[in-house]
């Protein structure tokens, strides 16, 4: 305030010298004008995501529609110890982590490997022919991918049984659909082959970042393409990949919801209800749909996500690794 | 010395031997399921139904795409689909500028709480069904505005476009443009936004392809066949292949009759994806350039 160039303080003096409460009160209404223009997404704020929040609370209620929210009567955890002592809560909890964990586990290392090796390409057509290609499928909708595969894995039109008679083989191939086993491959793998390209975009632009100069002494010194690749790229892209996996781990119970609900069928039921799906089957697509319920077990899932999210930002900020905020 | 320098060049020629195996192993894998669904769609009916297709397009014929865009219902749902995806970018693009903007702001007084208060939604939500309920409450369901509103903010993208304009606007063209008595929505509409073309149509890309992917609002908020998104009809036909004379009228009977079912869904997938391939090429930057922006800590 005290070192206001030359030109700003005669501004202010004019002003000033109208009425200098008329210049304070035009302050305020300039604040003002930027909370005008966040009423609209205020507002959405309000009623799509904490009212909500606010209406969460028929999981400790028993819900009526003819009473509504507030006016159903209280029943405490009785849902959320019905889903407890659920003959298919271990099950489902087991399929939601089991198919979290396979996924993290799998499809992590794959952006950065494809990230690594597109560095060293010497070709710029080259590279950029594999990062067209590989982005693309990403765009696909996860109602066009879970039809792909299953036109995939078809046994009778599609493509497996005819390439393996064409090496000689005849045989009656399973429907994998309908396989319980094979349920959380499918989703894993498919996934794997839609998003690996476009996940290494951030990556690429973290080995981007380093400093070239690394590289030329490491190449005066002799070290080869493997070692420059391992003492200098993969320290490099470190950090971005703790956040990463920061970020997907507090997200294990957000798993694709969308995908694995098209992707499930009665055979493979076992093995594909999660908890997600669980909640959608309970509450909305039930004959006798009971909504305390549902919105019991889908505030298990976020009360524990929030947990988690919270836990391993900590414990990766503690560790001096970079964390979320 | 000179030794090791050529243990290095064998070692290094190795090196790039696998990296160009694995990219192109890499490739062939991506392709290949791309280039059996152009193939079958493009093939003769019986060659499909018998499973004969494994690369290359087996007696060539246009008798599924003449199938698909002879059917009314499909072409409906497609523009219907086009409709849904234009508004619903609108909407979300000027509630993302009317948060991201004001949030961007050094001045504003409370913005940490602000701020709070909308990150706190990504981390913790009501849940499926209390959002339903509320849904359901404002009398959305079976009404476009279902798909609209509930989904008319991304906390994400809305974090992406803050970072933007906090990095790209200097403080001093705003406190210029106030000494020549430029108030805030003037300086928005007429200096910030004309600045902010990449981000506009960074955002605008992310929230069209949520749009026009997206399935699931519909499934839950719809239960009108003439309400349905494209994607709701492929739902139907490729992943529960029902035929319902509700979406397809007569082709459904027809295509049964003579066989097409199979050689319909491969038609169906290309059609529906060829938008998205078509524009995609010239957005590819833009993606990129997201994703970048959106690496940045806000």
């Amino acid at each position: 305030m005290a070192q206001v160039p030359a030109g700003q303080a005669s501004e202010r003096q004019r002003g000033e010298s109208v009425t200098s409460w008329n210049g304070s009160v035009k302050r305020v209404l300039r604040g003002w004008q930027l909370y005008t223009l966040l009423l609209p997404p205020l507002a959405y704020l309000i009623v799509f995501r904490y009212f909500p929040l606010y209406g969460a609370q028929i999981a400790f209620k028993n819900y009526n529609l003819v009473k509504g929210i507030s006016g159903s009567e209280w029943v405490g955890l009785k849902y959320f110890n019905q889903f407890f002592h659920s003959y298919e809560f271990w099950r489902i909890m087991g399929n939601t982590l089991g198919l979290s964990l396979y996924h993290l586990l799998v499809g992590f290392p794959f952006p950065i490997l494809l990230a690594l090796s597109l560095n060293y390409v010497a070709s710029a057509r080259f590279k950029n022919l594999i990062q067209m290609v590989t982005y693309a499928p990403h765009l696909i909708s996860v109602v066009v991918m879970v039809g792909i595969i299953m036109q995939f894995l078809s046994p009778k039109t599609g493509p497996i049984g005819a390439l393996l008679g064409l090496l000689g083989v005849d045989t009656q191939l399973p429907n994998l659909m309908g396989e319980p086993s094979a349920f959380k491959s499918i989703y894993v793998w498919s996934d794997i082959w839609q998003h690996t390209g476009f996940s290494c975009i951030i990556y690429l632009a973290a080995l981007a970042g380093i400093d070239p100069a690394l590289h030329e002494a490491a190449v005066v010194d002799g070290a080869s393409k493997l070692k420059r690749m391992r003492h200098i790229d993969l320290p490099g892209i470190l950090p971005m990949a703790m956040i990463l996996l920061i970020l997907e781990t507090g997200r294990v119970f957000d798993l694709g919801f969308e995908k694995v609900l098209l992707l499930q069928n009665p055979l493979n039921m076992r093995t594909s209800e999660i908890i997600d799906t669980y909640v959608y089957n309970m509450g909305l697509k039930s004959m006798v749909p009971n909504f305390s319920y549902a919105s019991a077990i889908g505030l298990f899932k976020n009360v524990l996500a929030f947990i988690l999210i919270m836990t391993v930002n900590r414990i990766s900020k503690k560790a001096g690794q970079s964390s979320l905020w | 010395m000179e030794i090791a320098r050529m243990k290095n060049a064998r070692g290094d020629r190795a090196f790039s031997f696998i990296v160009y195996l694995f990219l192109c192993v890499i490739l062939v894998i991506v392709l290949y399921p791309i280039l059996f669904i152009l193939s079958s769609s493009f093939s003769a009916k019986d060659a499909v139904t018998a499973g004969e297709v494994v690369l290359f397009p087996v007696g060539f014929s246009l008798e599924g795409y003449k199938a698909v865009f002879d059917e009314p219902a499909f072409l409906q749902a497609f523009l219907r689909s086009v409709g849904y995806t234009v508004v619903g970018t609108v909407i979300n693009v000027a509630i993302t500028i009317l948060a991201a903007y004001p949030l961007a702001r050094k001045d504003l007084k409370g913005r940490g709480l602000f701020m709070l208060l909308f990150a706190f939604t990504m981390f913790f939500q009501g849940g499926l069904i209390p959002t339903y309920l509320v849904v359901k409450g404002a009398g959305l369901l079976n009404s476009p505005w279902a798909l609209w509103l509930p989904a008319a903010l991304s906390i994400w993208n809305m974090i992406i476009a803050r970072t933007y304009f906090q990095t790209t606007i200097p403080h001093d063209l705003l406190e210029a443009a106030q000494m020549d008595g430029c108030n805030d929505y003037a300086f928005l509409w007429k200096i910030a936004l004309p600045l902010s073309g990449p981000i506009l149509a960074v955002i605008s890309l992310f929230y069209a392809v949520d749009h026009w992917n997206q399935y699931f609002n519909a499934l839950l908020y719809l239960n009108k066949p003439n309400l349905y998104p494209l994607q709701l009809v492929l739902r139907e036909i490729l992943v529960r292949s029902q035929m319902s004379t509700d979406y397809m009228g007569d082709t459904a009977d027809s295509a049964k009759m003579l066989g097409l079912a199979e050689l319909l869904k491969y038609c169906l997938i290309v059609v529906s994806t060829l938008p998205m391939m078509i524009v995609y090429p010239f957005v590819q930057r833009f993606f990129v350039k997201g994703v970048m922006i959106g690496a940045l800590k806000g």
